[in-house]
Parts: C-alpha cells; sequence; structure tokens
C-alpha cells in the first residue's frame, strides 16, 4: 500500500486523469451538454452557482434538515434499540412491526410524508429521520446483546443492580456498534431529506436537481452532486471523528499502522 | 489463622465455617436432567485454602456458580459464615477463567469496579488497591489499559479486583487455566504470597493437580457425572512453599493418590 504525500499524489492524478478521458470524450463525440456536460461545464456551474451566493442558502436548507432529521431519528433508535435489547416483551410485539415499516421503501413513503407534513421543514425533517432510524437501531440491539457472558457474571456476582449493569458494562460495550450504526444513520439522513425534497420543497439542494431538470441544466445537476457527497463525506468524518475521542479503547486499526500517516479510512 | 478462629469463637458466634455446602444437588435439563453435582457436603473453615481438582464436566464451575449465588441449586443449600446464599453476596470476591477486564477501564478503574459497584469510594479504597496493586507487582501500571497488559498481568488485575472490597471469601475458577505453564508457576507462588497477606478463606478450583496440591491446605478431589467428591486430602507442607516444594516425595505421594481416584473414575482427558 502506497502512503503518505506519494499515494494522495497518486489519487489525485488518477482522478485527473478520468476527468480529462471524460472531458475528451465529450469534446470528441460531440456530445450534448444535455446529455452528458464535460467536466469543465460542472466546474463553471459550480463556480457560478457558489460565487453567486445562490447554492449557500440551499446548502444550508439541506444541511440543516440532514441535522434534524439525524438527532431525530438517532435518539429514537437509540431508545427503541434500548428498549427492545431490554425486554424480551417488547421485542416480541414491537420488532415485527418494525421489520414490516422497514421493508417498505421509504422512496415510496415520502410523498405522503410530504402530505402530511407540508412543503417545509418538517416532511424533510421526519424523512431523513426514517431513513437514518433503522441501521442505527439494529447495532444498538446488537451491540446491547454482545455482551461476555462472563462479563455478567462478574456484575451479577457484585450483586449490581440492573441499572449500574447497564451503565457499567452494556452500554460502554454496546458503543462500538452504535458508532458504526450513527455513521451510517448520517449518510442515511442526508438521503432521506433529498428524496422528500424531490417531492416538494421551496428550498434545499435536492428541490435545485429537481428544478434544473426541468430546464435541462445537467452540468448544474452535476455540481449539485458532488456538493452532496462533499456534505455527506464531511458528515461522515465528523461522526468518525467524534469516535476517535469516544471510543479511545477501541482501535485496532491504529495499532496495526503505529506511524500516523494520513492513510484513507473511508465510511 | 487460629486467632481469628478463636475471635470468632469469642464473640459468641457460633464455630460456622466460612463455607458450608450441605447435599448439593445441582441438575440442568428438565426432559432427562443431567447430573451436575450429586449431594456434595463439605465445609471450608476460615482462612482456609481448599482446592477442587477434577477433569472438565465433574461440576466444578457449577459448584462455584452456586457459592457466588449466580446458580440456584436443585436441592440442597450452600451458607456463608451460618447463611444460606440465595443470591449474590458483596463479601465474596470472584476471580474467572478469563481475566474478564472492561477494555474502556484502566488498570486502577478495573481494580476499582467492585468499589464502584458497592459505593465505597474515599482515600481508604483508593490507598488500598493501591496497595493491593503493589503486591501483585502491578506499581506504575495503574493508567494503563488492559489491552496493553500480558495476559498474566490481566489476571493479577482480576485478582486484586477481587479482593479490593475486603470480601471474607474469594472464589477462583481456573484463574491461571489460560496462562503458559512458566507465567502459571511463577502465579501460583504469588497467589500464596497474597493469600499469606490478606489471609481469606480461597476456594480454588483447577484441573492441575500439581497446582492443588502446591497452593491448599486441603484438597477434595471430584470425578464426573454425577459430580462427586471422591476423595479429600490434606496437605501440610509449611508455608511459604517454595516452588521447590513439588519435587518432594511427599508431594509426589500425594499428586499420586490424587491421579489414581482420577484414572479410576476415568481420568483427566
Amino acid at each position: 500500500m502506497t502512503k503518505g504525500l506519494t499515494g494522495w499524489s497518486l489519487r489525485l492524478a488518477l482522478i485527473a486523469a478520468l476527468l480529462l478521458v471524460w472531458e475528451a470524450l465529450t469534446v470528441l463525440l460531440k456530445v450534448p451538454s444535455f446529455i452528458l456536460p464535460a467536466p469543465s461545464q460542472i466546474f463553471i456551474a459550480l463556480y457560478r452557482g457558489l460565487s453567486t451566493g445562490i447554492y449557500a442558502e440551499h446548502i444550508l436548507v439541506t444541511l440543516w434538515e440532514t441535522l434534524l432529521g439525524f438527532a431525530l431519528g438517532a435518539t429514537l433508535a437509540l431508545v427503541l434499540g434500548t428498549a427492545l435489547a431490554l425486554s424480551r416483551r417488547v421485542e416480541y410485539f414491537v420488532y415485527p412491526l418494525i421489520v414490516m415499516f422497514q421493508a417498505m421503501p421509504k422512496v415510496a413513503l415520502a410523498p405522503m410524508i410530504v402530505v402530511w407534513f407540508g412543503l417545509g421543514l418538517t416532511s424533510k425533517v421526519v424523512s431523513a429521520a426514517l431513513v437514518a432510524f433503522f441501521p442505527l437501531m439494529v447495532n444498538t440491539v446488537v451491540g446491547l446483546r454482545s455482551v461476555d457472558e462472563d462479563r455478567i457474571n462478574l456484575m451479577r456476582s457484585l450483586a449490581a443492580s440492573h441499572r449500574q449493569i447497564f451503565t457499567m458494562l452494556l452500554l460502554p460495550n454496546a458503543l462500538p456498534y452504535i458508532f458504526a450504526g450513527l455513521e451510517v444513520a448520517m449518510v442515511f439522513a442526508l438521503i432521506g431529506a433529498i428524496v422528500a425534497e424531490f417531492i416538494g420543497a421551496q428550498a434545499g439542494l435536492g428541490m435545485l436537481i429537481q428544478s434544473m431538470n426541468s430546464t435541462l441544466d445537467v452540468a448544474g445537476q452535476f455540481s449539485i452532486l458532488l456538493i452532496l457527497s462533499l456534505i455527506g463525506v464531511s458528515l461522515n468524518s465528523c461522526v468518525v471523528a467524534v469516535r476517535r475521542r469516544v471510543l479511545f479503547w477501541d482501535r485496532p486499526r491504529d495499532l496495526l499502522a503505529p506511524s500516523s500517516t494520513s492513510s484513507g479510512r473511508t465510511t | 489463622m487460629n486467632e481469628v478462629v478463636a475471635e470468632r469463637l469469642g464473640s459468641g458466634v457460633a464455630a460456622l465455617s466460612a463455607i458450608g455446602v450441605r447435599d448439593l444437588d445441582v441438575c440442568f435439563g428438565s426432559d432427562q436432567p443431567v447430573v451436575a453435582l450429586d449431594k456434595i457436603t463439605f465445609d471450608v473453615a476460615d482462612g482456609e485454602f481448599l482446592a477442587v481438582v477434577g477433569p472438565s464436566g465433574c461440576g466444578k464451575s457449577t459448584l462455584l456458580k452456586v457459592l457466588a449465588g449466580l446458580l440456584a441449586p436443585t436441592a440442597g443449600h450452600v451458607s456463608l459464615r451460618g447463611e444460606v446464599v440465595s443470591r449474590p453476596r458483596r463479601d465474596i470476591g470472584v476471580v474467572f477463567q478469563s481475566p474478564v477486564l472492561f477494555p474502556w477501564r484502566s488498570v486502577m478503574e478495573n481494580a476499582l469496579l467492585p468499589a464502584d459497584v458497592i459505593g465505597l469510594t474515599g482515600p481508604a479504597i483508593t490507598s488500598r488497591t493501591q496497595a493491593l496493586l503493589n503486591l501483585v507487582g502491578l506499581a506504575g501500571f495503574e493508567k494503563r489499559y488492559p489491552r496493553e497488559l500480558s495476559g498474566g498481568m490481566q489476571q493479577r488485575v482480576g485478582i486484586v479486583r477481587a479482593l479490593v472490597h475486603n470480601p471474607s471469601v474469594l472464589l477462583m475458577d481456573e484463574p491461571f487455566g489460560a496462562l503458559d505453564a512458566l507465567t502459571r508457576e511463577i502465579m501460583n507462588r504469588e497467589l500464596q504470597r497474597i493469600w499469606l497477606e490478606e489471609r481469606k478463606t480461597v476456594l480454588f478450583i483447577t484441573h492441575s493437580i500439581a497446582e492443588a496440591v502446591y497452593l491448599a491446605d486441603r484438597v477434595l478431589v471430584m470425578t464426573p457425572r454425577p459430580g462427586r467428591v471422591a476423595l479429600e486430602v490434606r496437605v501440610d507442607f509449611p508455608r511459604p512453599r517454595p516452588l521447590s516444594v513439588v519435587n518432594t516425595k511427599e508431594f509426589g505421594a500425594h499428586v499420586a493418590r490424587i491421579r489414581d481416584v482420577l484414572d479410576a473414575s476415568g481420568g483427566i482427558e
């Protein structure tokens, strides 16, 4: 594996080469820009959108929807996941409902959500929360249940209360799973917000893509996609950064790579 | 040791054994019950070191779980100082086969777990923990985390943790079974030293005959299917016992006697 500066420049060179081929092909094959714009046109669209301040407003809207949806979905997932993991009865009655609900494609639910919650912020937050909810809930349940039997016996042999067993053992033990779930939930929340914006919205990057589609501004749509993936990557690295602080004891990868190079760690 | 017993006799309490096991039966399953323990009866005196030796499946660990209050017996009962054990008690320390440390707690925090659960705080418990860590040779490792320690060091933390809340009884379930032979010898010597300082009543479960004879005042030999006490051996070597005691004739005689009983019952695998 290549590390450090050489690795980074190689990656950039690869991307640059791909863009060059793309550019050359669109020019040589005379592909119309409403089918597939050249990279140069996408960057021009990006620059125009950013310099005029049009994108900034929509970026903030989508970001806000995503973060609120993530907070709502994550809270629900942690609470319900904990209840499911700790009570066989809750699991027996509630879990089938949750799985049935999860089996429905959220994209198909989005139109109803917009009807119920309106064209504003609320419908986007609800949609984001619904999409973000499931992966974190499953991880919470698995994490809380993955506790070693000897550890439980140790706590029980000390006559620890249920609350103590939960806070001193089950919860810290589940944190690696919970953080893995949070990483997924964060990216899913962004997808949920965009889906609801597609159906009906007054602002946001998803709405922007929709309106550009009606004017065949494909270069503009590509520039938004680029922004969306950058937002996704940044939100994900925020969660990863928090995880590294909280889960100081759970970093096997760092042990394998003792020298702290900027080794790429994705998702 | 005699002083402790005398003190208890003097205080009006009847000469209760530290651990009393009476007609203990434990069966698993309801359709075709497997008898794990069959009519076990024995006592452990205050301050005595009792080893229970036997092959896998003889119910040693089951016995320990009942004593720790983690498992209810099918029939019979166990008592600590005359009180029947029906649930976990805080005057017991348990050392498990694996160290069972929490990776998010430092050595000091792991050792202090019982204090945290029971709610003991203050300088007294901290200094006791520090003294115990010093005693097992972990001075300077207080702030380290379990993954930074070797298996032997981790088990030392496990032993300190079992002693921190000053329990009267220490239950040890093959605590050195996962260690290599050399580390195991050292840990045996260390455990004897700790026991001579702390003078707890110890019930030590092992499948190593030599370990049992080296450590214990008395060895109970258990045979499997169903788990029964087949032999009781008193070991009277003076303490502290050097590791070289294993080379003496008497030591060999004890080991041979125990091995004969185990061989006759199907042996140690």
